[in-house]
């Protein structure tokens, strides 16, 4: 039988053969796959070991930091004032992957980037061990504070932008109720899990993690009539243009004399008739008949296109965080910048419908009026610094386009001063302000659901430092931007100004 | 027959031992252990450099108690097994070092990992001590591998027994993450299967050692093919309906497939009849097929197989982390000590140990370990081609795939070549059972390759009437034309 076994000793070897080729596959052909892979936890654990950089804000505040642990990691992320930044950092959890800047530098922060390679040699060689670079963000302490303060003092949800207008630095970045990225952070996995599952969207109604700046889009109501008069005015219209100052139009045919109770009369917020029927007037007071007609008669076109210029239908913006794009028509594919019929051009005039605006692109729309009418980018991050705090590179503003002429940008600016005299609130100081604000009906019962309150506005008028956005989810059916956010916004830009 | 295998890869055999005082090359078995002994003390101290950063004397005297327990096994060889293959002990010291320097490595990574004190190398450090009483009890107490053929199946009974109780046991006794196949006995567990694995190896050598004339009778010819008789198949039959009794009861795949894959073997080289093997491939695909779609534990393992990764929320995960590993280790490896073992989970030590190792040392290590086991069973099967009695040839075949089918399991398992079946990798894993049962094994083996290479003094060795198995030969049978 010893043919047999012979035979045996061969399939032994054929097996052996088998698992080298697989193993080859495995190790060889297909490692960088396996190493590569998102999920392959020991990519994050060789980050742990690293000294990970700081995140700073613009007056040198800072907000994340790294402390030495006793563990194998040997470091631990710490944030200074965690809820107040968290929808700048993010959190950087060994358990949960990280969001924010936390994310969107990493290559910074952890080392990695190209731009550290030298640095990273010469630790090599000098046995130091390699440390990430510092990220300066544009934020500033005082108007992030005074913003975060004002939204959580109320118990208000939702967020805040600020930005400064002639180069679109982001001035403030708050979204609440927000969390403390602290907790993601500790060393221990289970007490990571503990402080994740109070705040996951999951778990916590008040969604803490959902960055309300960016990532959430709001009906703008009526802040959009900035925008449809910057399309007004560029179609040669000015602040003594005549509106109309009909209660109500019928989102058919146009129609200004329509009963103000049915449903396909589009009415203003008084039910009356409004303004003095001027176009100064009317965004003074807010019209919704004026604006609506005005959108009517400017057609489709030119309203997209208008909006467009201002950022909206944007896809691709990175601050340098993903910004959801905000949107005129539906946000299925290839329709945000589509408004479908004479109905909804009516409605979209006066920012209802289908349109959604970030607050980012919000204050965006501001900052463009304020600069001018040209549009910069907003960027969060101010510089990148080297391990050792040199700097590796400086902000650069980037200039999107003009969006506006500037005497019509001058033009729009006077008549947001009118109405930011129309408006109430608290916080008024002799800080000269220009203003929009906006209550905007949600759900399928408008009457009866709490609005979106708006409020847009920049200062000082006359030398914008700050423009800024604030939205409010009130919890009031009779809530309006005026009375709930433009205390907020008018607190962010005085500690912006008057320090 | 009686004639020492001399040709091919399986050669080596020296032709003018015969009559003459064969070397007992025992010198040659404790410098390859003391090179072992080398090896895995290396690799501890690369494990204390990678993980504590310091060296401590504690690492000579690890090394030093390691040779000494080596040492111990190697004099019982040189007592009772003194021709003995020279290389099978070092080839086992090899695993079993390195698969402790792992084990410790793994129980350092799942302490951070967990916040848990891992005490799974200090038991294996238990386990090898006993497990080489064990060993060295068997080549004290079992002179002759042929007396077992006397007790084949009394072994089989037993065996049987053993395979079976933890399935008719209540899982609060049996049941370990799934698998029913333990037996809880207070502070420790054993795998009685492991131990069938064995008995019941010794069975089949004894059974078809005496009973194989009849399986070489051919029965009808369909499509050219001489298919057994109907009456024959009884024992394949059995086989694998306790294969499939213990894939359903036990949920245990691997036994299963190992116990089934070397019935297979046995068979034919009882036999030398391939057509043995073919019908047991084809009852072997019939029964996946049913137990696929019969049982959702073998249809998640397919799964998980086929995608680790679409079903990394589920089953895949092991197996995903598991190439994550063979992946970031690449062809060199991160070195001992620097790898994340702690991602494969509490089997880190166990079934996956192969991929911790994979990812530490490399594909250039998992070569060298799967060319170290290639050469334990090779020289084993040498033993057994070489070996003078029918039954030794059979068992020696028998164990030494036994090894390679072992390793084929669970290293095709944790790199996605086959369904992972969940067997530990001989020698290497955490395990006291799987551990005893391989040394067992081994034992069995040099006491095999003693009697192949122990020079025959004077006469032929009188037959052994209690035994006439053991002196059978061949028969040719024609086919009755």
């Amino acid at each position: 039988m010893n043919t047999p076994l012979r035979r045996v000793g061969l399939a032994m070897l054929a097996m052996i053969v088998l698992l080298l080729a697989n193993a080859t596959y495995i190790q060889i052909v297909k490692a960088d796959d396996y190493r590569t892979d998102p999920r392959n936890r020991r990519i994050l654990l060789e980050e742990y070991s690293r000294q990970r950089g700081k995140i700073l804000t613009a007056d040198e505040q800072i907000i994340a930091n790294v402390k030495s642990t006793s563990g194998r990691l040997q470091y631990q992320r710490t944030y200074a004032n965690g809820p107040l930044y968290a929808p700048v950092t993010g959190y950087y959890s060994v358990r949960y992957g990280s969001t924010g800047l936390e994310r969107a530098e990493d290559e910074i922060l952890n080392g990695s980037d190209d731009r550290l390679f030298v640095r990273r040699l010469s630790d090599l060689i000098t046995g130091r061990d390699p440390r990430g670079g510092n990220i300066v963000m544009t934020i500033n302490s005082k108007a992030q504070t005074a913003a975060y303060n004002a939204m959580t003092a109320a118990g208000y949800t939702g967020a805040v932008v600020a930005i400064k207008p002639d180069d679109g630095q982001i001035l403030a970045m708050v979204s609440t109720p927000s969390y403390d990225p602290s907790g993601l952070a500790v060393g221990d996995s289970d007490a990571q899990f503990e402080a994740y599952e109070q705040i996951r969207d999951e778990k916590n109604p008040a969604k803490p993690m959902l960055n309300r700046a960016i990532s959430e889009n709001y009906q703008p109501g009526s802040t959009f009539k900035l925008i449809t008069a910057a399309a007004a005015l560029a179609e040669g219209k000015d602040r003594n243009s005549q509106v109309t100052t009909a209660p109500g139009i019928n989102v058919i045919n146009g129609d200004t004399n329509c009963d103000t109770d049915e449903s396909t009369c589009l009415a203003n917020y008084s039910r009356g008739t409004c303004g003095n029927g001027t176009l100064a007037s009317a965004l003074e007071n807010s019209c919704n008949t004026a604006f609506a007609q005005l959108a009517d008669q400017l057609g489709e076109e030119k309203l997209v296109e208008q909006a467009a210029k201002f950022g909206l239908g944007q896809t691709d913006l990175e601050i340098p965080m993903s910004v959801v794009p905000s949107c005129l028509g539906s946000r299925a594919d290839n329709e945000c910048m589509v408004i479908p019929n004479r109905s909804a051009l009516f409605q979209s005039g006066i920012g209802q419908k289908d349109v959604r605006m970030t607050a980012l692109e919000n204050a965006v729309v501001a900052a463009t009026i304020a600069n001018g009418g040209e549009r910069m980018r907003p960027q969060l991050v101010q510089k990148i610094l080297a391990p050792d705090l040199d700097e590796i590179s400086g902000y650069a503003p980037d200039s999107v386009e003009d969006a506006m002429d500037s005497d019509d940008a001058a033009e729009l600016r006077d008549m947001m001063l009118l109405s930011e005299d129309h408006t109430g609130g608290d916080g008024k100081t002799d800080l000269k302000i220009a203003s929009k604000t906006g209550t905007a009906e949600t759900g399928i019962d408008p009457k009866n659901a709490p609005p979106f309150a708006w409020y847009v506005a920049f200062a000082p008028a006359d030398n914008p430092q700050i423009a800024v956005a604030v939205v409010v989810e009130s919890k009031d059916v009779a809530a309006t931007g005026g009375k709930l956010s433009a205390a907020i916004g008018r607190a962010t830009m005085n500690a912006l100004v008057r320090g | 027959m009686t004639q020492p295998g001399s040709a091919g890869l399986l050669a080596g055999q020296s032709g003018d031992a015969q009559g003459k005082t064969a070397p007992t090359r025992r010198g040659t078995e404790l410098s390859m252990l003391a090179f072992a002994a080398g090896l895995v003390t290396a690799a501890l101290m690369l494990v204390e450099i990678n993980q504590e950063q310091q060296l401590t004397m504690g690492l000579v005297y690890y090394g030093l108690a390691y040779l000494a327990l080596f040492g111990i096994a190697h004099f019982a060889v040189r007592r009772w097994a003194p021709y003995a293959d020279p290389l099978i002990l070092p080839c086992v010291a090899l695993l079993n070092g390195l698969g402790l320097v792992m084990i410790y490595r793994i129980d350092i990574a799942l302490g951070e990992r967990y916040d848990t004190w891992s005490d799974a190398a200090p038991k294996q450090v238990l386990w090898t001590t006993i497990a080489l009483a064990m060993f060295v009890a068997v080549l004290k107490f079992l002179p002759d591998h042929r007396t077992l053929s006397r007790y084949a199946y009394t072994f089989g009974l037993a065996g049987l027994l053993l395979l079976a109780l933890p399935g008719m046991l209540p899982s609060s006794l049996s049941e370990v993450n799934g698998a029913k196949i333990w037996l809880r006995l207070g502070i420790f567990s054993i795998q009685p299967g492991e131990f069938a694995k064995i008995l019941l190896m010794v069975f089949f050598a004894g059974f078809l050692v005496s009973k194989r004339d009849l399986f070489t009778v051919a029965g009808r010819r369909v499509l050219g093919v001489d298919l057994p008789r109907a009456r024959d198949m009884g024992p394949i039959l059995v086989a694998w309906g306790v294969c499939v009794a213990v894939m359903v009861f036990e949920k245990d795949l691997g036994t299963a497939l190992l116990f089934f894959g070397v019935v297979l073997a046995l068979l034919y080289v009882a036999t030398e009849r391939f057509i043995w093997v073919g019908l047991g491939l084809v009852m072997f695909a019939g029964g996946s097929i049913v137990a696929y779609r019969l049982f959702s534990h073998v249809q998640g393992r397919v799964e998980s197989w086929l995608d680790p990764f679409g079903t990394y929320e589920g089953g895949g995960y092991q197996l995903a982390q598991s190439l994550f590993g063979f992946g970031s280790g690449g062809i060199f490896g991160t070195g001992l000590g620097a790898g994340r073992p702690e991602t494969l989970l509490f089997q880190a030590n166990s079934d996956f140990i192969t991929a911790a190792i994979g990812e530490e040392l490399g594909f250039i290590g998992l070569a060298a370990l799967l060319l170290v086991y290639m050469i334990l069973a090779m020289r084993g099967l040498r033993s057994a081609v070489a070996v003078r009695d029918s039954f030794g040839k059979l068992l020696g075949g028998g164990l030494s795939f036994t090894l390679v089918m072992q390793i084929f399991l669970v290293i095709g398992g944790v790199t996605t070549l086959i369904p992972l079946t969940g067997i530990t990798a001989p020698f290497l894993s955490a395990g006291g059972s799987s551990l005893l049962a391989n040394y067992v094994l081994v034992a069995l083996l040099l006491r095999i390759s003693d009697a192949a290479r122990r020079p025959q003094t004077g006469q032929k060795p009188k037959p052994v009437p209690q035994a006439p198995i053991a002196e059978a030969h061949t028969v040719m049978v024609e086919r009755p034309s």
